[in-house]
This record gives C-alpha cells, sequence and structure tokens, in this order.
C-alpha cells in the first residue's frame, strides 16, 4: 500500500485565528478517509490546503506524490473535488457541463464522449443528455456531480459535506458509487457533518477547533472512548 | 488552448441562454440611443402659452402673432384678468404667461420702450429658462422690425462650430455609448464573476487545473467581445439615424473605444473579487458605477456648471475622459496629439485597476 496523502503539521491562521492548528496524517490508496467535525472545525480550510487552492501558514504536505505548494499545478491533474453546493452549471445541459469538465481537464473529444456514455449506463440515467441540469432531480445531480468529478480518472477524489441536504435513500446510494470509486483504486477524502456516516469509512479523523483529536477506524475510536456511536465520541471529545 | 476554448464556449452558452442578459445586451443599447436621440432634446417647442393683452390693439396684436408664429409658443388662453394667470398654471395648462400693459403702444410711441411682464413657470427650472430667453429674443427682433430701436450697437452673429444644427444627439451618441460599455463590461462581468462564487463553482474552478489568469481572461473575452458589438451598433444608429458626423480616424477611434473597454472590464473583475454574490456585484456596479458615471461624466449635467468639489471629483471618473475623446475625434476630427492625456489617464486607470485586481486575487488565495 502506498501513501497517497501525507501530512506533516500542517497550520493555517487567519489573523490571530488557528483555522487548522498543526495536523498531521496519512491516507493510504482506494482508502475511504472520513474527515468528520462540526461546522466550523476547520475541514474546508484543509481541504483547500489539500487541493492546492489554500497556501497553509505552516508545514507541508503531499498528495498524488505532489507537494501541494511548490507542485500545485501538476497536482490539480491528479485531484477531483466536489463541493457541497453543486458544482454543475444549472442552465447548461448535462451533456455540455460534462464537455466542459472534461475540456478543462484536457480531454479530447472521443475520451468525453465515452466517458459520458459510460456514465449514463452506469447511473442508470436513461435519455437525459440533453436535458438541462436545472430540470433533473436533486438526487440524480448530487451524483452526477461524482461522477464528472471523477471524469478525468483522479487518484484522490475530495468530497466536502457531499451528502448535506439530502434524503437517507439518496444518502445511501451515493455512498455505494463512493465504494465503486474506491474499488477502482481512487482514494476518498470526504467531510461529513453526519456523525453516523463514519461508519461507511474505513478511517476516519474528528476534527474539534483545528486540531485533529481522534483518528483510527470506527472500531478503534469506539474502544478507546467507551462509547456505543460516534455522536458519543464526538461528544466526549468536544467536551475535553 | 483547449482547456480554454472549453472555457470560453460555456462563457458565451451562459450569455445566450439568459433572456435577461440578452435583453440588456442587445435590446437596451437600441432603445437607449434612439430613446436619447428621439424623445429627450433640450430644445424645447410649442411651449404652451397664455396671453393677457390689456393694450388690445394692433401694436399688440402684431407682438403676439410674431411670437406665436416662432413655433416655439403656442397660444394657449387669452386672459382677461390678472387673477386668471394663477389659476391657469395651477392648473397646469400653461407654461409661461404674457401681460401686454395698457399703454404698450403709446409707451413704446412716445420713449421707445414698453415694459411687458413675463410669468414662467418655475417648477421646471429649465424650461421656464429656456422660454423666458426665447420670449426676450423674440422680443427684440421685433422691436428692431418695427424700427422701434435704430440699431443695436452689438450684433452677435454666432456659429455653432463642430455641431452647426446644434442638435443635442451628438452629445447623447457618445453618452450612450459610454454608458452601454459601462453596463456591458463592468457590471456583466462582474455579476459573471459572483455567479460562479454564488453557486459554488468557482471553487471547482480553482481546483482544475485552469489557472487564474485564463479563469478572468475567459470570463472577460466574451464581454469584450460584445462590448465590440455594441460600440459598433451605438455608432452605426448614431451615423445613419442621427446623421453623427465621423471627422477624425476610424482605427483611432476603434482604438480608444477598444482601451475604454479594457478599463471597465478591468473594474468589472475589480469588483468581482470583492463581492461575493450576483446581488452585491450588480448593487456595487450601480450605485458604484453607473450613477456616478450618468451624474459626473458630463454626459447630462455639464462638468463646468458642477460645484468646484464635484469638478474635482468628476476627475475620477473613466467616462468623462472618454466621453472628452470620443467627441473631439467625432466631432472635431482630431487625433491622438490632441487627446494623449485623456488616452494616457484611461491606459493608467486600467493599469491600476488590473494591479489591484492581482493584488486582491492574491490574498484571497494565501
Amino acid at each position: 500500500m502506498s501513501r497517497v496523502i501525507e501530512v506533516e503539521n500542517l497550520t493555517r491562521t487567519f489573523g490571530h485565528f488557528k483555522a487548522v492548528d498543526n495536523i498531521s496524517f496519512t491516507v493510504e490508496k482506494g482508502e475511504i478517509f472520513g474527515f468528520l467535525g462540526a461546522n466550523g472545525a476547520g475541514k474546508t480550510t484543509a481541504i483547500k490546503m489539500l487541493t492546492g487552492i489554500l497556501e497553509p501558514t505552516s508545514g507541508r504536505g503531499k498528495v498524488a506524490g505532489f507537494d501541494i505548494i511548490t507542485e500545485r499545478n501538476k497536482l490539480k491533474f491528479k485531484i477531483g473535488y466536489m463541493s457541497q453546493k453543486f458544482s454543475l452549471y444549472e442552465d447548461l445541459t448535462l451533456k455540455e457541463n460534462i464537455g466542459f469538465y472534461g475540456g478543462i481537464y484536457g480531454l479530447r473529444k472521443r475520451e468525453i464522449a465515452e466517458r459520458t456514455k459510460k456514465m449514463i449506463v452506469r447511473l442508470q440515467l436513461g435519455n437525459i443528455e440533453n436535458t438541462l441540469i436545472s430540470e433533473i432531480p436533486l438526487g440524480w445531480k448530487q451524483k452526477i456531480a461524482f461522477s464528472v468529478a471523477t471524469l478525468h480518472h483522479p487518484d484522490i477524489v475530495f468530497l466536502d459535506e457531499p451528502t448535506s441536504g439530502v434524503d437517507p435513500i439518496t444518502r445511501r446510494q451515493f455512498w455505494n458509487l463512493i465504494y465503486q470509486a474506491a474499488d477502482k483504486g481512487i482514494t476518498v477524502f470526504v467531510t461529513t457533518h453526519y456523525m453516523d456516516e463514519a461508519e461507511y469509512c474505513d478511517r476516519i479523523s474528528m476534527m474539534v477547533r483545528g486540531k485533529i483529536a481522534a483518528m483510527g477506524t470506527l472500531d478503534e475510536l469506539l474502544l478507546k472512548h467507551t462509547a456505543k456511536d460516534m455522536d458519543e465520541v464526538f461528544l466526549k471529545l468536544a467536551r475535553d | 488552448m483547449r482547456t480554454f476554448l472549453a472555457f470560453i464556449k460555456k462563457e458565451f452558452k451562459h450569455i445566450f441562454r439568459d433572456k435577461r442578459t440578452l435583453l440588456i445586451l442587445f435590446g437596451m443599447p437600441i432603445v437607449q440611443v434612439l430613446l436619447f436621440g428621439f424623445a429627450i432634446t433640450t430644445e424645447i417647442k410649442d411651449g404652451k402659452m397664455a396671453v393677457l393683452d390689456l393694450a388690445k390693439n394692433r401694436m399688440s396684436q402684431q407682438y403676439i402673432s410674431k411670437i406665436t408664429s416662432s413655433g416655439y409658443f403656442i397660444l394657449e388662453e387669452n386672459l382677461k384678468n390678472y387673477s386668471q394667470i394663477e389659476k391657469s398654471f395651477k392648473r397646469g395648462t400653461i407654461k409661461i404667461a404674457l401681460v401686454i400693459p395698457e399703454k404698450f403702444a403709446e409707451n413704446l410711441g412716445n420713449n421707445n420702450s414698453s415694459i411687458v411682464q413675463v410669468i414662467a413657470d418655475a417648477s421646471d427650472p429649465n424650461m421656464a429658462n429656456m422660454l423666458t430667453s426665447y420670449l426676450s429674443g423674440i422680443s427684440n427682433s421685433f422691436a428692431i422690425e418695427n424700427r422701434l430701436v435704430p440699431k443695436i450697437p452689438i450684433k452677435i452673429e454666432s456659429k455653432m462650430l463642430y455641431n452647426t444644427e446644434n442638435k443635442s444627439v451628438f452629445m447623447f451618441v457618445p453618452g450612450v455609448m459610454t454608458i452601454i460599455l459601462m453596463l456591458v463590461s463592468a457590471m456583466m462581468t462582474s455579476i459573471t464573476v459572483a455567479r460562479e462564487k454564488e453557486i459554488g463553482t468557482m471553487e471547482i474552478l480553482l481546483v482544475s487545473p485552469l489557472k487564474p489568469a485564463i479563469i478572468i481572461i475567459g470570463k472577460v473575452l466574451p464581454y469584450l467581445v460584445l462590448s465590440l458589438i455594441n460600440a459598433f451598433t451605438i455608432l452605426m444608429l448614431g451615423f445613419l439615424v442621427f446623421g453623427m458626423p465621423m471627422e477624425g480616424s476610424r482605427i483611432l477611434l476603434f482604438l480608444e473605444i477598444l482601451l475604454f473597454i479594457v478599463t471597465s472590464l478591468s473594474l468589472g473583475i475589480l469588483i468581482s473579487t470583492i463581492a461575493q454574490t450576483q446581488q452585491t456585484a450588480m448593487m456595487m456596479s450601480l450605485m458604484g458605477l453607473m450613477l456616478p458615471t450618468i451624474l459626473l461624466s458630463g454626459f447630462i449635467f455639464p462638468i463646468e456648471s458642477m460645484p468646484r468639489i464635484l469638478q474635482i471629483l468628476s476627475n475620477v471618473i473613466p467616462a468623462k475622459w472618454f466621453i472628452i475623446i470620443i467627441k473631439s475625434i467625432m466631432l472635431k476630427g482630431v487625433g491622438i496629439r490632441v487627446v494623449w492625456k485623456e488616452t494616457l489617464i484611461l491606459t493608467g486607470t486600467s493599469l491600476l485597476f488590473i494591479l489591484m485586481t492581482i493584488k486582491k486575487f492574491k490574498i484571497r488565495m494565501e
């Protein structure tokens, strides 16, 4: 197993506020790594540094083998990203959205057409290639957004609160997609504030006020904190 | 290059799918030019007038018909006494009232002078001023025609240079073009960037291999093209419909228009680095750009007659310099040797905005 994310003492301050405070961790290839924490715990700031759009105040990190500060231009081809807001353009059709994302990652027309076809079959979307995204139901959009984020076959895909505001059934289906991606060797780095989603992850890190308060598999964390579920773990950690 | 083309293609799709954007882009320039050209003229015709003729003789009749035949006045009412004057004003049927005294002819005959009273409705001060000055002009020529005055010692023979017919549309075409270019370039670009931030796609773009500079150029380029098309449409309307002259070099005009578009675009991008939502971007553009541009550029209100402080303030409005350049080239036919100062100011402003944008963008990225 090789390490696809290595982070050492990563810190980011905004003025006097330490949004991310000296965090270190590693993620293995093909792993589903859950990045848990309450809103404002520093998850998004951490993701921004890992994806190379925010410079750390101190510390260093490597993602997909590239340095997040000095090699971020190369790094960007190796990662995919999906934010909590929709990353699709409502006024473009499904095909146009895919064409655009494929285009900015430098894919050729033929590759884009091929992958679009496969994706539609995989997601069982039927005949909606030329439908505007605004006319597609919410649950579908989420799945499409995920597939678009992995269109260029990245090594790692970063998902920032991908399931917020979605019904439980769609959430379950969405996690199936994540499993499929992980089976293909894509590493999944996912943030969420739904504590119950922790059980879907291979490994979990819990962020509290900019620091990683706990890290390990679900069972390890439950045992260590003598809790029956992640909610309890979170409450115990947050109280400290 | 492929990535850049994909980006540009997407931008044009956004523009052509949004009916509101299209309306602003293509409907507004035409409507504005036609409106300003036809409806808003600074010349007043057919001013409604009431006359209280207390003299009632040949002389006074001649005087009145001289006034009504000028084309500037319409005799709306013949009044019988003073008390009717105010009633007519309050009813709003007249804009100006003329009172001819009882001894009008006698006074003129005896001492070559008679006083007539003119009362104007100054709730519209511009109109009141113009009507009274028209009236005194007509009175003077009446006096000369009837040999009441031997000869006026200083006779002014005026010639309206560069706009012989004194057409206000020559003023409005450059003005409207300035406003539209500002609107399309600055406001629309700031809104489109803010839109990406609002719907969350900006993060996706930043995470993607697209370089920030490419994102900005990709955002700006479609609007540059559209602004040029708009400028062309407005100029064509000016030439074909209103007979606007084109005395100077076309190439220089094109370059100056291009320069102003770049100034506006850089302003728009600067706004979009600050504004997080489309709403804010629009408010900032409207209040911060459009209003000062319309009020202080000299487009509608002459800068020379503004209070000193506003005159100084008008210097930071890029539109002011652009209007000077455009009018000089189109109406006076001058070259770069005359408008180099204004051109330099616009170039400097653009550079300043671009520099500020880069700085602001970096801070946000770090």
